[in-house]
C-alpha cells in the first residue's frame, strides 16, 4: 500500500475531534462548490405524493442542461407541513416550494437564476414555521438523511467525541439530570434518573434500546424523526451506552416504517465505516455496536417489557414490573430503554449545555416536544414546540385552526391512552402535568383535531375498538373488559343503551384502568372517561333521546333506533 | 436472604425477603384468590385476582410477583378489591362457555370455587357466547376450549417441567387461544409425551381425561411441589 492510500484510509475513519472537524470542513467545501442546493423532501408523506419522481426529474433535467456543477439536487428531510407535499426547498435563498410535480421541473430550474415562483411558493415565515422551537428537528430539511457527512458538517458527533474524551459517565448522567429532560415516550419519567439506575446496576453486560415502535393512531413523530435524523438518534444512543456502561444497542422499529428502517440501517453502516461505532470509538476504550430489530406491528410492543420479549424472540407479552428493565431487562441484563425523541435530545444537550435546555419549557417540563398534527386542521404535519405552549396556540396559530365553515370541537392527545380535550380547556399549556390533570396524556405526541361533525361517543368507540384489537390477551381485564366496554359503546351509538348500561360502562372503566397488567390496559378506558367527563351530554342524548347530536352515528336529529329503510 | 416483618390485614407476620406477598400470606393461612399462579411454576401475573393494596402506593400490586419488604403494610381485602375481583371473575364467565352442571370438573373447579368464595351468584355482564371447537383427538385426554380461562398453567408446565412445549397461545386479545404444536390437532402432536401434567394443573374442566362424567374429574397438582423440592435438592 503506498503512502497516499494509507493517508486516505486514515482519513476515512474518525478517531478524534480533529478528524471530525476535517470531515466537516471537507463537506462544507463540497457544498460551497455549488451555487444553490435543492432539497427534495423524501419523507413518507412526500414520497407517497410522488417526490421520488420530482427528484428524478430535477436531477435528469439539471444533467441534461449540464448544470450539475452549479446546482446540487439532494434528497432532503421532512419540512413538517406534510399537507402541502411534495416539497422542494432552495438554499441559500431559503425558498420553499409546495405541491410540486415533475411538470414544475423546468419552471423551478428556470427560476433558480431569477426570483422565486410566487404561485408555487410556500410561506416559510408563516406562524406554522415561526412559532416552532427546534431541537430534535434542528436543520429541518437541510440534511440529506442518507449522508453522514451532512450531519457532521452541522456539528454532528461532536457531542459524542466530547463525551468520550472529556467527560466521565457520571458527568454525562449529571448533565442529563440537570437538563430536566423527561422521557418523550409519554409517561415523562426523568431521563437522568433512568440512566443513573441503569449505570448503577451491577452487571458486566448492559443494553441500550431505542423504542421506535410508534403505534398510536394519528402519530408519526418517531417515524419522521428517525427518517430525517437517524444519525442524531444513534449518536444519542451511543452517548447513552457510554453513560450507562452498555456495549450493545438495539433500535426497535416497527416493520411498517420501511423508510425509517432503511435509513437507520444505512446510518449504522456509515457510522461503522467511520469508526463511530465498533471497538475503541474515538481512540478510547469504549466499544459500542448497534443493530436494528424490526417489530411485527403489534401495538403492545411499544410497552417496554413486551418490546424486550419481542427482541428476545418471544411473544410480545408484557410482564409485571418490578423488576424494571433497568434492573433486569433484555436477556435478564440491566437495560436502558428510551423513546426515539428522548435520544434525539441528548446530542444537543451535551453540545449546548444542560442550562440552555433547562431554560426552554416550563418549571417541570423542560425542552421541546414534537407533535403530529392531524385530523380536521388546516396545516397537518409535524411540529416541534417548546413545552408550555398552549393548546390554543398549537391548534389555531401553528395548525391554522379548523378549515373554514367548520367548528372546533375537541382535540385528542396521547393516542389510545389519551383523552379528548374540549374548547373550554384550550388555554391549558402542553406539558406532562397539565394534560394529565385534564384526563389526557402527553403520550408520544399525536394530536387529532376534531370538528363538530365528530361524535364523542363514536370517537371513544373507535379508540376502544383499537385497544381491544391490540390487547395482547395476557391479563383478563384488558382482554375481556375492553370487549365489554366496546360492546356497551356500540350499544349507545345505536341508541339502544339504558342509563344502567352507562353506569356499568363507568364501573368497567374503573376495573380495567386499575387492574390491567400494563399501560395499554390501564390507559384503555381514558378516551371513554375523558369524553364522559367533558361530553356527558352526548352520551345522555344517545341514551335518553336516542339521537346523535353530531350526526355521526346516524342522520342528525333522527331516532337512532329507526331502521334506515323498511322496504 | 434476610428475614423481614410485615403487616397483612393488621396481622404482624414474618417472611423471607425473597418471598412474595402471596407466599407469606399462604404460609399464614391468609387466602388471596388467584387462578394463574401455581406453586412450582413460573409466575404469570395475568389473572389480576391477587391484586392487593400496599400502604404508600396508589397502585394495586399483584401479590404473586411482589416481594415482601421490611415494614410493608398490606391489605388483601376491601370493598374496592372485592368489586374488582368480582368483575374479573364475571369477565371469565362471559368470555367462555361455562356450564357447571354438565362439566366434568363440577365441584372440583377452581373457577367455580373462586366465584363461590367471592359470593358471585349471578353474572351482570352480557355473555359473549364464543364458538369454540372441542379437540378430542388425543387418545387419553380432551381439550375443551369453551372452559379455558387462558391461565397458561398448561403452557408453563409443559414447557418448564415436562420440557415438551406442546402447548402455546396463538391469537391476540379476545381471540387468544391455546394451540398444540403448530396449531395441529392434539392427537397428531409429535411433541406431546402424553404425560398428563397439563390436565392435572388445569384449574377448570378445560383439560380432562377421557371417560370422565360430570363432576368426576379431580385434579392433582401437588406433584409440582414434589418436583420442585427434588430439583432443589438435586442442585
Amino acid at each position: 500500500m503506498n503512502a497516499n492510500n494509507l493517508n486516505n484510509s486514515k482519513a476515512q475513519t474518525i478517531r478524534s475531534n480533529d478528524d471530525l472537524l476535517l470531515c466537516a470542513e471537507r463537506e462544507k467545501d463540497r457544498q460551497a462548490q455549488y451555487k444553490q442546493n435543492l432539497f427534495v423532501c423524501m419523507g413518507t408523506a412526500c414520497q407517497s405524493c410522488g417526490s421520488t419522481e420530482v427528484l428524478k426529474a430535477l436531477s435528469s433535467r439539471i444533467k441534461d442542461l449540464g448544470l450539475e456543477k452549479d446546482y446540487l439536487i439532494s434528497p432532503g428531510g421532512c419540512q413538517g407541513n406534510c399537507s402541502q407535499a411534495p416539497l422542494v426547498s432552495v438554499h441559500p435563498q431559503n425558498v420553499l416550494y409546495q405541491n410540486i410535480s415533475p411538470q414544475n421541473t423546468n419552471d423551478i430550474i428556470g427560476s433558480l437564476k431569477g426570483s422565486p415562483i410566487k404561485e408555487l411558493s410556500c410561506d416559510n415565515q408563516s406562524s406554522f414555521f415561526a412559532r416552532q422551537t427546534r431541537i430534535v428537528t434542528e436543520y429541518r430539511g437541510l440534511l440529506n438523511p442518507e449522508r453522514i457527512e451532512d450531519y457532521i458538517a452541522v456539528g454532528g458527533f461532536s457531542s459524542l467525541l466530547k463525551v468520550l474524551t472529556q467527560m466521565s459517565p457520571s458527568q454525562v448522567i449529571q448533565e442529563i439530570t440537570c437538563s430536566g429532560l423527561r422521557g418523550r415516550g409519554g409517561a415523562g419519567y426523568p431521563t437522568g434518573l433512568k440512566w443513573s439506575t441503569v449505570a448503577k446496576a451491577n452487571d458486566s453486560q448492559k443494553y441500550v434500546i431505542c423504542n421506535a415502535d410508534e403505534g398510536d393512531p394519528g402519530a408519526f413523530m418517531n417515524r419522521n424523526v428517525l427518517e430525517d435524523y437517524p444519525y442524531k438518534i444513534l449518536e444519542g444512543m451511543t452517548i447513552a451506552g457510554y453513560a450507562v456502561g452498555a456495549n450493545q444497542g438495539y433500535v426497535y422499529v416497527r416493520a411498517e416504517y420501511d423508510v425509517a428502517v432503511k435509513r437507520v440501517e444505512n446510518a449504522i453502516k456509515n457510522m461503522q465505516r467511520l469508526a463511530l461505532l465498533g471497538n475503541s470509538i474515538g481512540n478510547t476504550s469504549f466499544n459500542f455496536n448497534l443493530e436494528v430489530r424490526v417489530g411485527g406491528g403489534a401495538f403492545v410492543c411499544g410497552e417496554e417489557t413486551a418490546l424486550i420479549a419481542s427482541i428476545e424472540g418471544g411473544r410480545a407479552l408484557p410482564s409485571p414490573r418490578p423488576p424494571y428493565p433497568a434492573e433486569s431487562g433484555l436477556w435478564g441484563h440491566p437495560t436502558l430503554i428510551n423513546n426515539v425523541e428522548t435520544y434525539g435530545h441528548i446530542a444537543p444537550i451535551i453540545r449546548n449545555g444542560s442550562q440552555w435546555f433547562a431554560n426552554i419549557g416550563t418549571q417541570k417540563s423542560k425542552g421541546t416536544k414534537t407533535f403530529a398534527l392531524s385530523g380536521c386542521i388546516k396545516n397537518t404535519g409535524l411540529v416541534e414546540v417548546a413545552l408550555g405552549t398552549t393548546l390554543r396556540e398549537m391548534i389555531f396559530d401553528i395548525g391554522g385552526g379548523v378549515p373554514e365553515g367548520r367548528k372546533f370541537k375537541a382535540v385528542q392527545t396521547g393516542g389510545p391512552a389519551g383523552g379528548c380535550i374540549p374548547e373550554s380547556q384550550l388555554d391549558a399549556s402542553i406539558d406532562y402535568e397539565s394534560l394529565k390533570s385534564l384526563g389526557s396524556f402527553m403520550g408520544s405526541g399525536g394530536m387529532i383535531v376534531m370538528d363538530d361533525s365528530s361524535c364523542m361517543v363514536d370517537v371513544a368507540k373507535y379508540f376502544m375498538q383499537f385497544c381491544a384489537a391490540e390487547s395482547c390477551g395476557k391479563c383478563i381485564p384488558c382482554r375481556v373488559g375492553t370487549v365489554h366496554i366496546y360492546d356497551l359503546l356500540n350499544k349507545i351509538t345505536k341508541g339502544e343503551a339504558s342509563l344502567e348500561d352507562l353506569s356499568q360502562l363507568e364501573s368497567l372503566c374503573d376495573v380495567v384502568q386499575n387492574t390491567s397488567l400494563c399501560g395499554l390496559g390501564q390507559g384503555a378506558p381514558n378516551p371513554v372517561l375523558s369524553t364522559l367527563h367533558f361530553f356527558k351530554d352526548e352520551y345522555i342524548a344517545h341514551i335518553v333521546d336516542h339521537i346523535c347530536p353530531a350526526g355521526a352515528c346516524g342522520p342528525k336529529g333522527q331516532d337512532l333506533r329507526r331502521p334506515a329503510c323498511v322496504l | 436472604m434476610r428475614v423481614v416483618t410485615l403487616t397483612i390485614n393488621d396481622q404482624l407476620l414474618s417472611g423471607r425477603d425473597d418471598e412474595t406477598i402471596l407466599q407469606v400470606a399462604k404460609a399464614h393461612n391468609i387466602q388471596i384468590p388467584t387462578l394463574c399462579q401455581l406453586d412450582g411454576l413460573s409466575t404469570w401475573g395475568g389473572c389480576r385476582l391477587c391484586l392487593v393494596h400496599i400502604h404508600g402506593s396508589d397502585k394495586l400490586s399483584p401479590a404473586c410477583v411482589t416481594k415482601v419488604t421490611e415494614g410493608m403494610v398490606v391489605e388483601t381485602e376491601s370493598e374496592r378489591l372485592n368489586k374488582y375481583r368480582h368483575t374479573i371473575v364475571e369477565m371469565l364467565y362471559t368470555e367462555g362457555n361455562h356450564i357447571c352442571s354438565v362439566c366434568v370438573s363440577n365441584n372440583n373447579c377452581e373457577l367455580q370455587s373462586t366465584a363461590q368464595n367471592l359470593g358471585i351468584d349471578h353474572i351482570s355482564l352480557p355473555y359473549l357466547y364464543p364458538s369454540r371447537t372441542v379437540d378430542a383427538s388425543h387418545e387419553r385426554f380432551v381439550f375443551d376450549p369453551n372452559r379455558c380461562i387462558l391461565c397458561t398453567r398448561c403452557v408453563r408446565v409443559c414447557d418448564e417441567i415436562e420440557g415438551a412445549h406442546t402447548w402455546d397461545v396463538a391469537g391476540r386479545g379476545i381471540n387468544s387461544h391455546l394451540i398444540t404444536d403448530l396449531n395441529e390437532a392434539w392427537g397428531e402432536s409429535t411433541s406431546c409425551t402424553s404425560c398428563g401434567k397439563c390436565v392435572e394443573v388445569c384449574p377448570t374442566g378445560s383439560l380432562y381425561e377421557k371417560g370422565k362424567a360430570g363432576g368426576e374429574m379431580v385434579k392433582h397438582a401437588e406433584f409440582l411441589t414434589y418436583i420442585e423440592e427434588m430439583r432443589k435438592n438435586h442442585k
